[in-house]
């Protein structure tokens, strides 16, 4: 009998110690699943970033590495520049790769690094305590825009994907959501097609997920995946934006 | 107004006493145990007419700083540890350039990401500098809730006096604990008749340049006297610290901050307990450190412990101020640890019958 | 004289509120206070403590790693800080929410029924005052007026509508204590 639902090989005994309904441990099973399908658990390293997910290396039965704040990437291209033959990812959140750390997102996109990005944009800055994020929408309330989000001062919610793509060396882009079953199978074949893309050497890649952070919104889980319809997915459109084994990039929305 | 006592957190006691020392710009990057300060900011700075602005990451917000200090404005930042490493960059640059700014350092345990708890261990980057070349960082260290108002107010006044960073080192208890404060009155200060040296319109005079790079031969060298002779004139006026119960102490005590309270309070109770007679004294400024009070003591008192929550950093400094004079023992906690009163006065008995200096660390079995 | 307390609950019971409004009026009576809540990374999972200290002296650290008193307004603080207690020292508990007893010999337990006497007030979300109330007639580390006095200095403004029930709260957790 095929076994149809099971703890991932990849993934530890350890249980996630995020909020309930927080988007990171999903993710965490999905690239556990799909590191599994790929058969390349014992030569994957993960890069852990500064959020929430800065204990991601616990989940996970591979190597690991913690990087300082926004940092990520530019150790991630350390290791696989020594390690080709290593699967070398990243795990960030927003605050982490699109604020403090775009330099170093901009420039490993740019120079095509071979590593996987896995985007977590939940909106905000969940570890610290749900202030404002570069991806925070317009009028939404933090801790730091106490009267909602204002483009004067603040700017706009940064699309990663949308800036990235211009870049020569990105091999595969995408954008999905976890907050319905269709979108959690779409994200997995996100990531899928991102770690091929790594593996077959064609560049840099990257799959944005639209993440829920129930404790850093302020409401209950089930409200929060409404609220990922409702407000994130009109601004951070849903879709493939690169894909250079494909012909032509399909755009879902 | 003023006078009345009001309840608030240390973090938020920085920015009201900012505000009110005439600071109207503030640029951050948010991080633990100091996030309400930047919160704090963001709601109060748009009242006032300030400017306030969450940067993409500390190297960004002290440049931000350099650029309004240039331009005249009473401007801070303020981070905990990690975030303070990435703005030596900037300070070096404010030094350099001789740019009075603030900040706050609400430290937390390092190395690294470290932890969240409350600690002292950036005490060598503070007073040492912290970032590249010759130069020094004006730091202050409270442990109360109403000197963090009293030293941010003095701060701002002394980085515009001598033209160079003024900081507080505080730690996570500060930063978190509430305390009954008073308020000082919003002093009267007013950027328009600019600092005659700031950037702005040069309509009508000559223009100003702002700048750290000196390559001309002999340039960064006269240039750098220069400083020293600043840096001199600190040392010589601007050195505060405390007495408590020295005169007649078997044991000098010296700490600063959190872990002077604790001290304060070891001192205290051996006392009332006939115990062993300890004495403190508290360094306000940590650079410039009260050496020659130190040096003092130390001729007629043979024991002095410093306790401090970092593995032997200020004592670096106690033991260059007495030169070999006094017995100096330490008392050292880590990574968020705290000394206890009964601890303090355990290692002081211990520390006056012992022939050599003791060094007491946690134990960690 | 010094008292030490923590309070805890999971969030949204008013712990900081009640830890706040106590170190208020200890400051508004003269005394000596500090108030130090659990920070960070701490707070995940939705649990909430704060730490209060009292006193007629200089306080040290205002953390308090061996309180006279715990307050736990759920049972996973009573678990969490029963055996920090000092000995002969006293646990609150709201006895509305947590069945459990004290296991330890060497404390005394006090329940009060926290969420029932804020239910009949019509202010459910009161049971934390009621609790000061009875904390406040225990420890006698501050006086129930200044309390009652202090509530509009701490109250949100959204909360102010709740003032007088409020009052109500903190008075009838003083009388439940004989
Ligand atoms: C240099 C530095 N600055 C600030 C911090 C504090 N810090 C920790 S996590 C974080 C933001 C995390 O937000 P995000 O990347 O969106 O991840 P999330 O917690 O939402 O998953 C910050 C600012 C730090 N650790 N280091
Ligand atoms: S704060 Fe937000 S991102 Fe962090 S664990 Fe909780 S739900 Fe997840």
């Amino acid at each position: 009998m095929k076994k149809i639902f099971g703890k991932p090989e990849s993934l530890s005994d350890k249980q996630f110690t995020y909020c309930p309904g927080c988007g990171h441990s999903l993710i965490h099973r999905l690239t556990a699943e799909v590191i599994d399908e790929l058969g390349i658990m014992p030569r994957c390293i993960g890069v852990a970033s500064v959020g929430c997910s800065v204990f991601a290396d616990e989940y996970f039965n591979f190597d690991f590495i913690q990087a300082a704040h926004g940092r990520a990437p530019a150790v991630a291209t350390g290791i696989k520049r020594v390690a080709p033959e290593c699967v070398v990812f990243t795990h960030q959140g927003d605050g982490d790769l699109a604020s403090i750390g775009t330099a170093e997102i901009i420039h490993s996109a740019n120079r095509g690094e071979k590593i996987t990005v896995i985007f977590v944009n939940n909106a905000i800055y969940g570890m610290t305590g749900g202030q404002m994020a570069p991806t925070t929408l317009v009028g939404m309330k933090t801790t730091t825009s106490p009267l909602g989000r204002r483009p004067e001062t603040a700017g706009y919610p940064i699309r990663v994907c949308e800036l990235l793509k211009g870049f020569d060396g990105v091999a595969y882009l995408e954008r999905t959501a976890v907050n319905n079953p269709a979108n959690v199978m779409k994200t997995k074949r996100a990531l899928k097609r991102a770690f091929e893309t790594q593996l077959e050497g064609l560049g840099f890649s990257l799959v944005e997920i639209l993440s829920q952070c129930p404790t850093g919104w302020g409401m209950l889980p089930k409200d929060a995946v409404e609220w990922v319809d409702k407000n994130m997915k009109p601004y951070f459109a849903l879709g493939v934006f690169k894909d250079i084994r494909a012909e032509e990039p399909q755009h879902v929305t | 107004m003023a006078q009345e006592r009001s309840l608030m957190k240390g973090n938020e006691a920085i920015g009201e006493a900012a505000i009110r020392a005439g600071c109207r710009f503030y640029a951050g990057y948010p991080i633990t145990p100091q996030n309400e300060l930047t919160e704090y900011m963001s709601r109060r700075m748009p009242e006032v007419g300030g400017t306030f602005i969450q940067s993409e990451s500390e190297l960004a917000a002290i440049n931000m700083v350099y650029g309004a200090a240039a331009a005249g404005a009473r401007a801070m930042t303020s981070s905990s540890g990690p975030g303070i490493s990435l703005k030596q960059e900037g300070i070096s640059y404010l030094c350099g350039a001789e740019l009075p700014c603030f900040y706050a350092n609400i430290v937390r345990g390092g190395p690294g990401l470290g932890n969240i708890a409350p600690a002292q261990s950036d005490y060598f980057q503070a007073t040492r500098g912290g970032g590249h070349g010759d130069y020094r960082v004006i730091v202050l260290g409270p442990s109360t809730v109403q000197e963090l108002v009293d030293l941010t107010m003095l701060g701002f006044e002394l980085a515009d006096r001598y033209r160079n960073p003024a900081m507080i080192l505080g730690d996570g208890i500060l930063g978190q604990m509430m305390e009954p404060v008073v308020m000082s009155d919003a002093i009267e200060y007013d950027a328009s008749p600019k600092k005659e040296w700031a950037l702005g319109s040069s309509e009508g005079r000559s223009k100003h340049l702002i700048t750290s790079v000196r390559l001309a031969p002999g340039t960064l060298e006269k240039h750098n006297m220069h400083l020293l002779e600043k840096y001199r004139k600190v040392e010589e006026d601007e050195v505060r610290y405390e007495l408590y119960e020295v005169d007649d102490a078997d044991v000098v005590l010296v700490a600063y901050g959190t872990a002077a309270r604790v001290a304060k309070a070891a001192v205290a109770m051996s006392r009332q307990n006939g115990g062993i007679k300890l004495g403190l004294v508290r360094p306000i400024t940590l650079w410039p450190f009260p050496k020659t009070v130190i040096s003092d003591i130390a001729k007629d008192k043979p024991d002095i412990l410093v306790v401090e929550m970092s593995l032997g950093q200020m004592y670096e400094d106690v033991l260059l101020s007495v030169c070999g004079k006094a017995k100096v023992s330490l008392l050292a906690h880590t990574g968020g640890g705290l000394p206890s009163e009964a601890e303090i006065v355990e290692t002081a008995k211990r520390a006056k019958s012992s022939n050599e200096a003791i060094e007491v660390y946690p134990s960690v079995d | 004289m010094t008292t030490k307390l923590i309070m805890a609950g999971f969030g949204g019971q008013g712990v900081v509120l009640m830890g706040t409004l106590l170190s208020y009026s200890a400051m508004v009576q003269g005394k000596h206070t500090t108030f130090f809540p659990s920070y960070g990374a701490e707070m995940r999972g939705g649990t909430a403590n704060c730490s209060v200290i009292v006193s007629d002296e200089e306080i040290p650290s205002p953390v308090v790693s061996v309180p006279d008193c715990v307050v736990a307004m759920n049972i996973a603080s009573l678990g969490k800080f029963e055996g920090r207690v000092r000995e002969g020292g006293v646990i609150f508990i709201n006895s509305s929410l947590v069945d459990k007893h004290v296991s330890r010999k060497d404390v005394e337990e006090v329940r009060v029924p926290a969420n029932e006497i804020a239910e009949e007030l019509g202010a459910s979300r009161a049971a934390n005052m009621v609790m000061l109330g009875a904390v406040i007639k225990k420890t006698r580390a501050v006086e129930l007026q200044s309390a009652i006095n202090s509530l509009e200095k701490v109250l949100s403004e959204r909360a102010m509508a709740y003032l007088d029930v409020n009052k109500k709260a903190l008075e009838r957790g003083f009388n439940e204590i004989p």
